[in-house]
């Protein structure tokens, strides 16, 4: 094991692919010769060249069509993104194109396609660049979403993403950037669609994805001071979900808390508490509870702003109220 | 034009009544106010009396059959008529839970996806008593908290659907449980206490307890595994399911004996509860010196031939006190507080398997000859258990007494939505100082339980003060 930041485990999961499959490419705003906005792509133009790390114009709706078109005839492209609150005006190509083509197209097209890049809020960035996408495109079938929490399953599903014959929307989170983690020091993959308890306990679940697993866990760190074992479960991947993961945790439980930085309705979180509460009905002490972000626009007010993400204190009370204990 | 009659509402607080005792048999005829059957509400057996006249057609419950207001239980009509399409109606009505005592009206046949009138009766007949045409839902082990339709009386709890289950596994009776959820809701917690034969848990249960039911001695092998760092890759099987291997035995104890709770039982707990964790109780404890209340009382039974016990002089004193002293004889409502025009006291009466609380309607107006005769006659009629609901609801302020028992002094709940009340101790005889000498006086210790919402402090001292001042001077009693 060594520790390495966020970025750098995906900085390895690019260079260790792209050293393998030379049909892998790199293409995106700043991606090269900057080193990529959030300096993901470090090092990638010297190591692999101008004609697999490639800088675009500011034109989503150009570059990532250009993936889109590349996948389909034999290359494995990944688009960066520089965050995805800029994929809004490439949704035509992401919704109409790149989750359609492979059933169209009868399959006589695959679309080995990662389109990757930043998301959520994270620092005074305003409404327009604060935004929690996945619920966006989880909702749409076709694409499969992506979203780690730590170093090493950035890394694991990172290469299991570049490796996968569909388009994959791979949002990380930006303020994770820079947490550091252990990771193996060999070659591994995590598969996408499997999901892991982050923290074991049997009083209650906390469902939690991207930053909100550290919500999740520094809550289970409070609770535990309370004497209140919570079970934390990252799905890692959106969709497909894992589903059987968190219908094992909350039966075991019986009480189920959502984290989700985004919005509520319509949400991420709304889906799994469909899914628990059709599964786990007769286990349910109490009705699952979602802790969203706010339901509005993002302010750009650093206070206002800090009481538009869940957070800590307010996790706890959610966990409290399920428990019956508030 | 045959009618379905559904259980009656008999008391503000009743939710289910017990048909005790049918009085008509079918094809007997019933004019209106003649008696159907007998009813035990939660605080009495009452008659139910019938508003038409006509034939008893069909009893749908058997005797002792426990039913939600609301829910039918007979069929009258003209002799000979068809009601065949009424029984299906009426048990439509049971089965689907329907408790609206005006569903009758507008109700439409059974439609196949409400669980057929034959096959609801089918689960639930073996555990209850044979009756002919409809299940008598019996409060008997509910053999299945999922299907409650049948169980009519079970959808009226509020549990989780894991309580529910936990209920089920464990053979508790969800009404037996108090809900410590909101709105009362029994969850997981509360159905494992009263699974142990424990008091049901509190909202502040410590964890400590909660996690104590869950981990019971022996029950857990996998309790004492390492830690999992955030981490390390977890196993796709997570640990089985603990709470299988943690369940209590069902069976009690040999030896213990198990008694379902009566209406009676029930409505205490409930509005015991209720009154002790949402009212803000305090108490102020005074001795009265009883010397002249005694004589006073033997004088009545000298000159009147009359026998006055200790608690209708309180009885009287507190109603006098009322009068005098308007903003005790109050209650709170979430508005506002009510000063009541009259003075109604409540005397608690111990009966079998509970207690009861007559009202002595206008008590400062009366005689303490009428008072003494109305308490008495009240409190017989209350050990018979045939008080009306009128004659037990309303009270203004009311009076415990254990004093008879040779109990000193006590703090008694307050009856809500009364202000107040006043718990009363043995008349004890001990040595006190008169006149600078020691000579043998007579004592009784009061203690006021008031409702600090309504009753501050000084306000509560003034009404013991004057309690005690007119029983010290007793000739206030007279008038």
């Amino acid at each position: 094991m060594r520790t390495v930041a966020f970025r750098e485990a995906l900085n390895e999961a690019l260079a260790e692919e792209m050293e393998k499959d030379d049909r892998i490419f790199l293409m995106g705003e700043e991606v090269g010769h900057y080193d990529g906005a959030y300096k993901v792509s470090k090092g990638l133009l010297k190591r692999f060249g101008e004609k697999r790390v490639i800088d675009t114009p500011i034109a989503e709706g150009g570059f990532v069509g250009v993936g889109i078109g590349a996948a389909m005839v034999g290359l494995r492209p990944v688009i960066e993104l520089m965050t995805w609150n800029f994929s809004l005006v490439a949704a035509d190509q992401l919704i109409n194109n790149a989750a359609k083509i492979r059933q169209m197209s009868g399959g006589q097209f695959t679309l080995p396609v990662v389109f990757r890049g930043p998301g959520g809020s994270a620092h005074m960035l305003a409404a327009q660049h604060s935004q929690s996408t996945e619920a966006l495109w989880a909702h749409i079938p076709g694409l499969k979403v992506v979203m780690p929490a730590n170093p090493k399953d950035a890394k694991g599903l990172l290469k299991s993403a570049i490796r996968d014959d569909n388009p994959i929307v791979f949002i990380e989170g930006e303020v994770l950037y820079a947490d550091q983690g252990e990771i193996p020091d060999g070659e591994y993959t995590i598969p996408l669609g499997v999901g892991e308890v982050k923290r074991q306990g049997k009083d209650i679940t906390i469902i939690g994805w991207s930053k909100m697993v550290k919500i999740a866990l520094a809550a289970a760190d409070e609770l535990a001071g309370q004497g209140i074992e919570v079970e934390v479960v990252d799905p890692r991947t959106i969709r497909p979900l894992d589903e059987e993961l968190i219908v094992d945790s909350v039966k075991k439980t019986g009480r189920c808390l959502i984290l989700e930085e985004g919005w509520p309705f319509n949400g991420v979180g709304a889906e799994i508490a469909y899914r628990v509460g059709r599964r786990c009905f007769d286990d349910l002490d109490a009705p699952v509870e979602r802790l969203t972000g706010a339901d509005l626009p993002m302010p750009y007010n650093h206070h206002l702003e800090q009481q538009c993400v869940p957070d800590v204190p307010r996790a706890v009370a959610a966990a409290k109220k399920l428990l019956y204990l508030e | 034009m045959a009618t379905i009659l559904d259980m009656p509402q008999l008391s503000d607080t009743m939710k289910v009544g017990v048909l005790r005792k049918w009085r008509k048999n079918e094809g007997d005829k019933v004019s209106p106010g003649e008696v159907l059957a007998e009813v035990e509400t939660d605080k009495a057996t009452m008659d139910f009396e019938s508003f038409d006249e006509g034939v008893l057609l069909k009893r749908l419950v058997a005797d002792g059959a426990s039913m939600p207001v609301g829910t039918p239980i007979a069929i009258i009509g003209k002799a000979g008529e068809d009601f065949a399409a009424l029984v299906e109606q009426a048990n439509a009505r049971t089965a689907g839970g329907a408790v609206k005592p005006d569903a009758a009206a507008k109700f439409e046949p059974p439609k196949p996806a409400a669980a057929p009138p034959a096959k609801a009766a089918s689960a639930p007949a073996a555990a209850a008593p044979p009756a002919k045409t409809v299940p008598a839902p019996r409060p008997a082990p509910a053999p299945r908290a999922a299907a409650p339709a049948a169980a009519a009386p079970a959808a009226k709890v509020l549990a989780s659907p894991l309580a529910r289950k936990l209920a089920t596994d464990l053979g508790v009776d969800l009404r037996t449980v108090q809900g410590t959820g909101p709105g009362g809701r029994i969850v997981e917690r509360d159905v494992k206490s009263a699974a142990e034969g424990g008091q049901s848990g509190q909202n502040g249960a410590s964890q400590t307890d909660w996690h104590a039911a869950e981990e019971a001695p022996g029950t857990r092998a996998t309790a004492s595994a390492p830690p999992v760092s955030a981490d390390a890759p977890l196993p796709a099987q997570l640990v089985p399911d603990r709470r299988a291997e943690a369940r209590p035995a069902t069976a009690p104890p040999a030896g213990d004996v198990v008694k379902p709770l009566s209406l009676m039982r029930r409505t205490i707990a409930t509005r015991l509860l209720e009154a002790k964790s949402t009212i803000p109780h305090f108490y102020l404890t005074a001795d009265v010196d009883m010397d002249a209340a005694m004589e006073f009382r033997e004088q009545v039974a000298q000159v009147h031939g009359a026998k006055l016990s200790v608690n209708d002089l309180v009885l009287k004193a507190c109603a006098l006190a009322m009068r005098r002293i308007p903003e005790a004889n109050a209650s709170f409502t979430e508005e506002a507080i009510i000063e009541h025009a009259r003075v109604d006291i409540g005397m608690a009466v111990a009966i079998e398997d509970g207690l009861i609380t007559p009202v002595i309607r206008d008590a400062d107006r009366k005689t303490i000859g009428q008072i003494a005769a109305e308490a008495r006659e009240m409190a017989k009629r209350a050990r018979d258990r045939k008080l009306r609901p009128e004659e037990y609801t309303g009270a203004t302020f009311s009076v415990s007494n254990l004093g008879m028992l040779g109990i000193r002094d006590f703090a008694a709940i307050i009856n809500p939505p009364e202000g107040a009340i006043l718990a009363v101790g043995t008349v004890r005889k001990e040595p006190v100082v008169k006149n600078d000498k020691i000579v043998v006086g007579q004592r009784m210790s009061i203690t006021l339980s008031c409702d600090h919402r309504v009753i501050d402090g000084a306000l509560g001292a003034k009404v013991l003060q004057a309690i005690v001042g007119i029983l010290e001077k007793p000739i206030s009693l007279a008038f």
